[in-house]
């Protein structure tokens, strides 16, 4: 049940509003089918194929506004879910934030959907993960891993005529490979919307190298150290900056782009002049739907230019408020790099850190955005241009404002999970404590 | 015709007001034993040599409020069918949200297939511990009041008020929640069980921002609720529930007026706090923190499929083994340290009748006088640590998602001598007493760790002295465990918790209590955690 094309999906969005007895009414359906393999061992441990579709309503009477969610579809179950939403409508108190709805628009067509990746199966899964058992086994490495295919659909209509649908596909792989004195551990991840781009054999390569490379670590003291991230490390970095550009967190001054005295930090020059980011549903590597759950146009919007804040995004009733434009926030972000590769930023590097990944990521002051957290599966130290010997890994205290700012080189930047980012070479990064685990 | 009106007939006339409460009645028992005999049947019959099937119907509800406004009132519901089955010595698990007859049947057969197509790169086969069947039987979560039954106005007046106190008493902003779920699930197996069980839980929470425009800083506190495995009397205040001191905490009973007053006062405190001196100080641990570190660096590195690698490419291994549990003589911390898993523990988050493989729930050590004495496994793990029974530890986040190794309930025993908090302050030189969970992280192996909090007290020679602000303590595990220094009596024990305990690929949330005394950990790394941007 899982995918229904466009028509179907406005079938059952028109029959769920025919129900409507509210002033306004919002229907979102989502869908998706898949399957995933799991490994651990250098042997399966689960796998499923997973096929799901769920409705959510919301009805408004005047500003009163009540939802609900259903997965079956017959028509009972429609009206049960539209009855139930409208009478927690009935119970709410006026909401003065409600904004009434977006009328009919017309949206560009996205290019989210692959259609071989939408036909994986249970085999060529199966396949993927032989290859990746093959490598580990080879290198005499323990491999747990998971490679994960969905395809998933999402459409939205409203009572003032809007809707819209877009069909969306994914792959994803990681895989963590151990040597059996557990004494060195190599990851590697990566996302794809062409099936066609995963090579699981290359991929799992590059871990085991990871994990023989790691072998036998030595302790360095903690302190403040020039890294260069590999790109998924950078992207473990960015992930909370990005959600601190909104416009009203910031102007509430709760927000690390609020202005001291009132105001905000929009056309500061927060960071290094390198750092260059923006969203673009039409980026090939990382598409997305090209409207929002609002059903608001998502298009190309720069966030930082040149090291200033160019964009905040808005909510519907935040822009209605200030006057200005609603913005969709940032979602799926792009940071830009240079052409230099990994290797040639290891060759600049007087005195430095590899870091693959980091882990356990969590916030420790919204104010300043420090982050804390941990290098994972290969942390390396390099002199003189080279990769001397492995090291144990670190915990850091560091923001990813202040990383930014710190900004020495960027390398060509590629897709990990829901970004594009660069590799970096960062100075001063702040590592805190040393930790045991590997 | 969809599933919904085959399920609840009751509810097919068209044009008929539909009471919101009705998926409460649930599924006919026996419809549903009907259908779990299709998938079992289906699945043997394709060469299964195991199978089981969940039925669940899944609600929850949502009332957010900010300020003086309702931001959204939600209620969510998801019927559906997971089939999980082994074949050819192989997992396989399939699952739909069709839960007719037909596409039952047919679920069954894609299970496995896809254990099928594993089982040509398959290991060792899987064995599962024995497991008696308990023939049909039913439990439910030991309510007062069930949260779905109860008006929303009257939730929406509870959240307001609770505003209302914080903006009185000058907080920039509040939000608060209640959040309540209802887990209605059928589960049957080959071995002979169908366990029919309703499952209650509630959060109820809030957050005081208080914003100084001048100096552009801000702060926050947040509630000192729990989630609870409980109905709406979580809200009912109850004096004797109240654990009194420099700010009143609460065990079985919340006090959401009270907790939000005295919130809003300590945030203008905690602004104007001193920053702390980074360095060695002793830890007084409140409950209300403690259950994180518990959950975090005792809770996680003791489940068996961490230890066994099986979650390497997520949540990460542990720095415990097979070898340290069979040793019998590893100090995962001094004398005073006794941990028990408990899936039985009243108003508890992990409290079930069986867990999602059918296995009755029990309780254990973990951790006896200091030494290291047991995991957490399920029936597929069980003989790898030499058990001929499952401890019951398998669930699922929904129908949908395959079970697999869960927390139970992990908690610290109380102290075995009398000891209250205040005696406990008495005795400490120079610390820190922390209410209240913030910041934490831990390393994949949960060796190194950093726990914030939301209030922190200086103790100077014995005394409370005032509010410190920007701390944050980092330590190492066992040495942790080791550094614990006095336990408060059961007078003072509490539970903490969280719904979201993330594990497994693809992720799923598991909902898990830890209980606590106030506990005092000497010697332990204080870092100062403000910086300037």
């Amino acid at each position: 049940m899982g995918i229904l094309s466009k028509e179907e999906a406005q079938a059952i969005l028109k029959k769920a509003l025919s129900f409507s007895k509210a002033d306004e009414c919002e229907v979102s359906l989502d869908g998706s089918e898949g399957g995933n393999i799991r490994y651990a061992r250098n042997a399966v441990s689960t796998a499923g194929d997973m096929s799901s579709m769920d409705l959510a309503i919301s009805s408004t009477f005047g500003k009163k506004t009540g939802s609900a969610t259903i997965n079956e579809f017959d028509d009972a179950s429609l009206e049960k879910v539209v009855r139930r939403s409208e009478e927690l409508a009935q119970l709410a108190p006026p909401n003065p934030e409600y904004v009434s709805l977006e009328g009919p628009k017309t949206f560009a067509e996205s290019i989210t959907y692959n259609s071989a990746t939408a036909a994986v199966n249970p085999d060529i899964r199966a396949e993927a993960v032989r290859k990746s058992l093959e490598v580990a086994k080879a290198a005499n490495l323990e491999a747990a891993g998971f490679l994960e295919n969905t395809t998933s659909f999402r459409a939205i209509m409203n009572s003032k005529g809007l809707f819209a649908y877009n069909k969306d596909t994914d792959v994803s792989f990681s895989v963590t490979t151990r040597n059996q004195a557990g004494t060195g551990s190599g990851y590697v991840s990566n996302s794809f919307n062409d099936v066609r781009k995963l090579d699981t054999l290359a991929l799992t390569k590059i871990a085991a190298g990871k994990a023989n490379g790691s072998a036998g670590a030595r302790a360095i003291e903690p302190g403040k150290y020039t890294v260069i991230l590999e790109p998924l490390a950078a992207s473990d970095m960015l992930s909370n900056l990005v959600r601190g550009f909104d416009a009203r967190g910031a102007e509430e001054g709760r927000s690390f782009m609020s202005k001291k005295g009132g105001g905000t930090r929009l056309g500061e020059q927060l960071f290094n002049e390198q750092v260059n980011i923006y969203s673009d549903p039409f980026n090939p590597d990382l598409p997305s739907a090209t409207w929002n759950d609002d059903g608001l146009p998502v298009e190309r919007t720069s966030w930082v230019e040149k090291g200033v804040v160019k964009n905040l995004s808005y909510s519907r009733f935040w822009a209605q408020k200030k006057g200005v434009k609603p913005l969709p926030g940032a979602g799926r972000i792009i940071m830009e790099g240079g052409s230099a590769s990994l290797e040639e930023l290891i060759k600049s590097t007087e005195k430095g850190i590899l870091v693959t990944r980091f882990w356990y990521i969590r916030s420790v002051d919204p104010q300043t955005l420090l982050l804390t957290g941990l290098t994972r599966d290969g942390t390396f130290y390099i002199e003189n241009g080279k990769i001397m010997f492995p090291i144990k890994n670190f915990r850091f205290n560091e923001s990813p404002i202040i990383m930014l700012n710190n900004v020495e080189a960027l390398g060509k930047a590629e897709r990990n999970g829901s970004m594009i980012v660069p590799p970096m070479k960062i100075r001063d990064f702040t590592f805190s404590s040393l930790s045991d685990a590997v | 015709m969809g599933a919904g009106a085959f399920m609840l007939p009751g509810l097919s006339v068209l044009g008929n007001s539909i009471d919101p409460l009705q998926a409460l009645d649930g599924m006919d028992v026996g419809l549903k034993k009907a259908l779990a005999d299709v998938a079992l049947n289906a699945a043997r019959s394709k060469g299964a040599s195991y199978a089981d099937i969940r039925i669940g119907r899944y609600l929850n509800q949502f009332v957010a409020t900010r300020e003086n406004r309702v931001q959204g009132v939600a209620n969510t519901e998801s019927f559906g069918v997971g089939i999980r089955v082994i074949a050819d010595g192989c997992w396989g698990f399939a699952s739909s949200n069709n839960v007719e007859k037909e596409n039952i049947a047919k679920l069954a057969e894609r299970a496995v297939a896809v254990a099928k197509a594993n089982a040509k790169i398959q290991g060792e086969p899987v064995k599962l511990a024995p497991q008696k069947g308990y023939g049909e039987v039913s439990w439910k979560s030991p309510i007062e009041r069930n949260a779905f039954e109860v008006p929303v106005k009257e939730k929406v007046d509870l959240l307001l008020n609770t505003n209302a106190i914080a903006m009185q008493g000058g907080a920039s902003f509040v939000n608060s929640v209640i959040f309540a779920v209802n887990e209605q699930k059928y589960f049957a197996s080959t071995d002979g069980s169908y366990i029919d069980q309703d499952i209650h839980r509630i959060y109820p929470n809030f957050t005081v921002t208080k914003i100084d425009r001048s100096s552009g800083k801000f702060d926050t506190i947040r509630s000192l609720s729990t989630p609870m495995g409980m109905g709406y009397e979580y809200l009912e205040p109850k004096e004797s529930s109240k654990v009194k001191g420099i700010v009143t905490r609460y065990k079985d009973r919340y006090d959401i007026l009270e907790d939000v007053k005295a919130a809003t006062a300590n945030v203008d405190e905690k602004m104007k706090a001193k920053s702390v001196e980074p360095g060695k100080y002793d830890m007084v641990l409140d409950p209300s923190h403690l259950w994180l570190t518990i959950h975090e660096s005792v809770g996680h590195p003791t489940e068996l499929d961490r230890v066994l690698g099986y979650e390497a490419n997520y949540a990460g291994t542990s720095f415990l083994s097979l070898e340290r549990l069979n040793s019998k003589k590893f100090n995962f911390g001094n004398k005073l340290v006794n941990v028990v898993a408990d899936k039985t523990q009243k108003g508890s988050l992990g409290a079930v009748g069986y867990d999602d493989e059918g296995v009755a729930c029990k309780k254990w050590d973990i951790v006896k006088d200091g030494i290291l004495v047991n995991f957490q496994a399920t029936r597929d793990q069980a003989h790898m640590i030499g058990l001929n029974e499952s401890q019951g530890c398998s669930y699922a986040q929904s129908w949908q998602d395959v079970q697999f190794q869960r927390m139970p309930n992990i908690s610290l025993q109380p102290g075995k001598e009398k000891l209250s908090v205040d005696d406990m302050i008495k005795n400490v030189e120079k610390g820190i007493y922390i209410i209240g969970d913030g910041s934490f992280s831990i390393d994949q192996q949960r060796y190194n760790f950093q726990f914030g909090g939301q209030m922190f007290y200086e103790i100077k020679e014995g005394k409370i002295v005032g509010m410190l602000k920007d701390v944050a303590y980092q330590s190492n595990t066992q040495e942790f465990w080791n550094a614990c220094g006095a336990v408060c009596d059961e007078s003072d024990y509490r539970l903490g918790g969280a719904f979201n305990d993330g594990k497994g690929q693809p992720s799923q949330s598991n909902a898990v209590s830890h209980g606590s005394s106030t506990t005092r950990f000497n010697g332990v790394n204080v870092i100062n955690t403000a910086r300037k941007i």
